[in-house]
């Protein structure tokens, strides 16, 4: 089925292309560099949708070019260099890992515009940085899952220990454990963002260890096929990952890159881009907490729903204190809210999750 | 009927004509297989295998990337073919570059920030050492304790793996990387980075423009614009094992050791020493090509900094029949399908599973041809024996 999605998606693309560029002599090329395959129905997916949504927009007027699967090593800066030959004026790279090929190209090719995602380095002045605040959407599944599970025990793999992740898992417990004290996390480090035989594995020893409840931070749909044979609930992650609803998805948390990617294409064509570094979350529809299935009682679909709208409006932050961090020290203060590069940076367990951080 | 009857010795027309009869019939299949996913054959396939080389746009910048992406896998794979050729099988290269890589880089980040001319040269030796000491694991388990190699090699990749994710998020970080990880960038300070002998703005070529002897900056076509070290050592390495495997007495004990290892034993060959130095030597390279790319192109230490080039070069290897040109040849054409392959999904967005079957395709011709010159096929009934 996957295969014959590609084909048909890689037929319809290429009769697209050559269309747009038939109909202009010189339309404004973007290049989308990816880590995974398009069909990954997860992190890769989500950016896709946001390159077709470009195309969508500006018609014409725009060619979008893609490479997927790139390694997030060596070949990562002749990927971006050869599409710069092939005419790309503007290049998203949509991993953490391509941080320093972006530059690196970028310092070459003043005149075009890099997007890099997740990432921090803005070494050249055509260099922007965006990504999305995870971590809210985390907190309201986290306060999901704290109703749901019967065992006390939620799973949650990991992708690698760096802040991002460290951030997901402690907004999620904070908010679990505020709707029931009892609950436990179990972390596994899968050390990979997308291997669906790894994944799978972690899922179920997770669910070998008593967890009933799984999250995943890592961007294939192994975990839920996993998750549904065992009869337990999940999470959509970065894609909705409908396919599974109702159960073992009983929501979701979508990365929706498609709002900002047209902004930032249509500043670009017409000469208002300017450096930045995005950081949005649900307020601006960068992430969108996917629909809330019957499998969740009312009541919580209504406590959720209540909690992602105070995210949204800004009036609650998930990380306000009194947070102590996993050594019991005090981190945030009542009523103090974490601020942006103490989060960006977040190499620590908040207090009652219990495991360690490797290294 | 068709019967395969054993040559008595190789062909060794139909080995020179094997290689270029599997490429014309990948192009046939990859060109059907393009065709029914409703690309243009003929341009495909153009721009796979010619467009790098030859485009106006794209060959200044290709040519050079051809190199820089066959160095490493040229470096492995002729450590490999030592041990390959005397019945040794280090399937973990992998994890050999990856321990260069790490043990290259923490020497040079060590004294950091320091730019001494003596700091790349430590780091050639620390990533060759890592290396070594990496394959003598399998290598003293086998000799001492008669484990398998194959799988003590093969399994100590995993165990590097975590050791470079644990580099990358602890112990290497970028102190100033504001706890993202990955290590300092080696390649952007002077002192770490991996030189380009022949960069078209540095002191070789401006002396030779100067003499006179080049005009336009770029020597042997371009090709060696973005050559770092371990270009160099890949090239050196291909002549050392030419003529080891040719002229000298090692390279005669590890053809005999693969081929009768009870006639080898008799001859005098130790069988321990013969795994301690396969192993080492393709470790030590395999070590030292993780050095020279992670103070080259890839610049620094990072979670996913290992692109399969140690399990790529065991293909490599094989691809060029364990003699040191054939690797030379079979890295190139494999870093030509790379590069030509990552055009053509920009070009046409062939998508990236379509190239890999492409790939694929080329080493299953190129093996099953192998057939043709190891056997001859008869046609008709078998004669009376």
């Amino acid at each position: 089925m996957r295969t014959l999605t590609r084909l048909l998606a890689g037929a319809a693309l290429a009769t697209g292309i050559a269309g747009a560029a038939s109909a202009q002599d010189d339309p404004f090329t973007v290049g989308f560099v990816y880590v995974g395959p398009t069909g990954d129905f997860g992190w890769t997916y989500e950016h896709d949708q946001g390159r077709l949504a470009v195309e969508e927009e500006y018609g014409d007027a725009v060619e979008t070019v893609f490479a997927e699967s790139v390694p997030e090593g060596p070949d990562a800066e002749r990927v971006i260099t050869q599409m710069i030959l092939g005419g790309a004026d503007m290049i998203f790279t949509t991993s953490f890992g391509y941080g320093e090929a972006t530059n690196a190209v970028a310092a070459q090719f003043p005149d075009v515009y890099f997007e890099h995602a997740t990432g921090y380095l803005r070494e050249h002045p055509n260099v922007s940085t965006y990504s999305a605040r995870f971590y809210e959407g985390r907190a309201v599944i986290g306060h999901i899952a704290g109703h749901m599970t019967e065992s006390n025990i939620v799973g949650y793999i990991g992708s690698y220990p760096i802040p991002e992740v460290i951030r997901g898992i402690n907004s999620a417990y904070l908010h679990a454990r505020e709707v029931n004290p009892e609950v436990e996390f179990r972390v596994v480090w899968a050390y990979t963002w997308f291997d669906p035989a790894v994944e799978a594995d972690a899922a179920q020893a997770l669910i070998d260890a008593g967890a009933d409840v799984i999250m995943q931070h890592t961007d294939s749909t192994a975990p839920q096929t996993v998750a549904q044979e065992a009869g337990i609930i999940s999470f959509g992650q970065a894609s909705d990952m409908i396919q599974f609803a109702p159960t073992p998805r009983v929501a979701s948390i979508i990365d929706n890159w498609a709002p900002y990617y047209i902004e930032r294409v249509g500043a670009a064509m017409d000469g208002t881009w300017e450096q930045g570094d995005t950081w949005d979350g649900i307020g601006s529809g960068m992430v969108v907490i996917g629909e809330m299935t019957d499998a969740i009682p009312e009541e919580v679909r209504a406590s959720a729903t209540a909690l992602m709208e105070s995210i949204g409006a800004g009036e609650y932050h998930p990380f306000t204190g009194p947070i102590n961090r996993q050594d019991g020290t005090a981190w945030l203060a009542e009523g103090e809210v974490a601020d942006d590069g103490t989060l960006a940076g977040m190499d620590f367990y908040v207090e009652g999750i219990t495991g360690e951080i490797p290294n | 009927m068709i019967r395969l009857e054993k040559r008595p010795t190789p062909s060794r027309a139909w080995s020179l004509g094997t290689p270029v009869l599997a490429v014309l019939l990948t192009m046939i299949a990859g060109g059907a297989m393009f065709a029914a996913l409703g690309q243009d054959p003929f341009e495909t396939i153009r721009i796979i295998f010619w467009d790098p080389l030859f485009h106006e746009r794209f060959a200044a910048f290709s040519r050079p990337q051809l190199l820089v992406k066959a160095g490493p896998l040229i470096l492995i794979a002729i450590g490999l073919s030592f041990g390959f050729r005397a019945g040794i099988w280090n399937i973990g290269a992998e994890g050999q570059y990856i321990v260069g890589a790490l043990s290259g880089a923490a020497f040079g980040l060590a004294f950091y920030p320091s730019e001494s001319v003596l700091l790349f040269p430590g780091m050639i030796l620390a990533g060759i050492l890592g290396g070594l000491l990496w394959a003598m694991i399998p290598a003293v388990l086998k000799v001492f304790a008669n484990t398998n190699e194959i799988l003590v090699s093969l399994l100590l990749v995993y165990v590097a793996e975590a050791m470079l994710a644990s580099a990358a998020t602890g112990w290497l970080r970028n102190p100033d990387g504001q706890g993202f990880p990955g290590s300092r960038n080696l390649a952007r300070h002077p002192g770490t980075d991996n030189p380009v002998p022949l960069d078209p703005g540095g002191k070789i070529v401006g002396f030779l423009e100067r003499i006179g002897l080049v005009s336009d900056g770029r020597i042997l076509g371009g090709f060696f614009t973005d050559a770092h070290v371990g270009i160099y050592a890949a090239f050196i390495a291909v002549i050392a094992a030419y003529v080891l495997f040719q002229k000298h007495m090692f390279g005669y004990q590890i053809k005999l050791a693969g081929q009768a290892p009870r006639a080898a034993r008799f001859s005098g060959v130790n069988p321990g020493r013969m795994v301690l130095l396969c192993l080492g030597i393709s470790g030590a390279l395999a070590g030292a090509a993780g050095l020279f790319e992670v103070s080259g192109p890839a610049g620094q230490i990072t979670i996913d900094f290992n692109a399969g080039y140690g399990f790529t070069a065991i293909i490599v290897a094989f691809l060029g029949r364990l003699h040191p040109i054939g690797i030379l040849f079979a890295g190139l054409l494999m870093a030509l399908t790379y590069i030509g392959g990552e055009l053509a999904q920009l070009m046409l967005q062939v998508p990236a599973p379509a190239i890999q079957a492409f790939q694929g395709m080329l080493l299953f011709f190129l093996l099953a041809l192998d057939v043709l010159s190891n056997y001859r096929i008869r046609i008709g009934r078998a004669a009376a024996a």
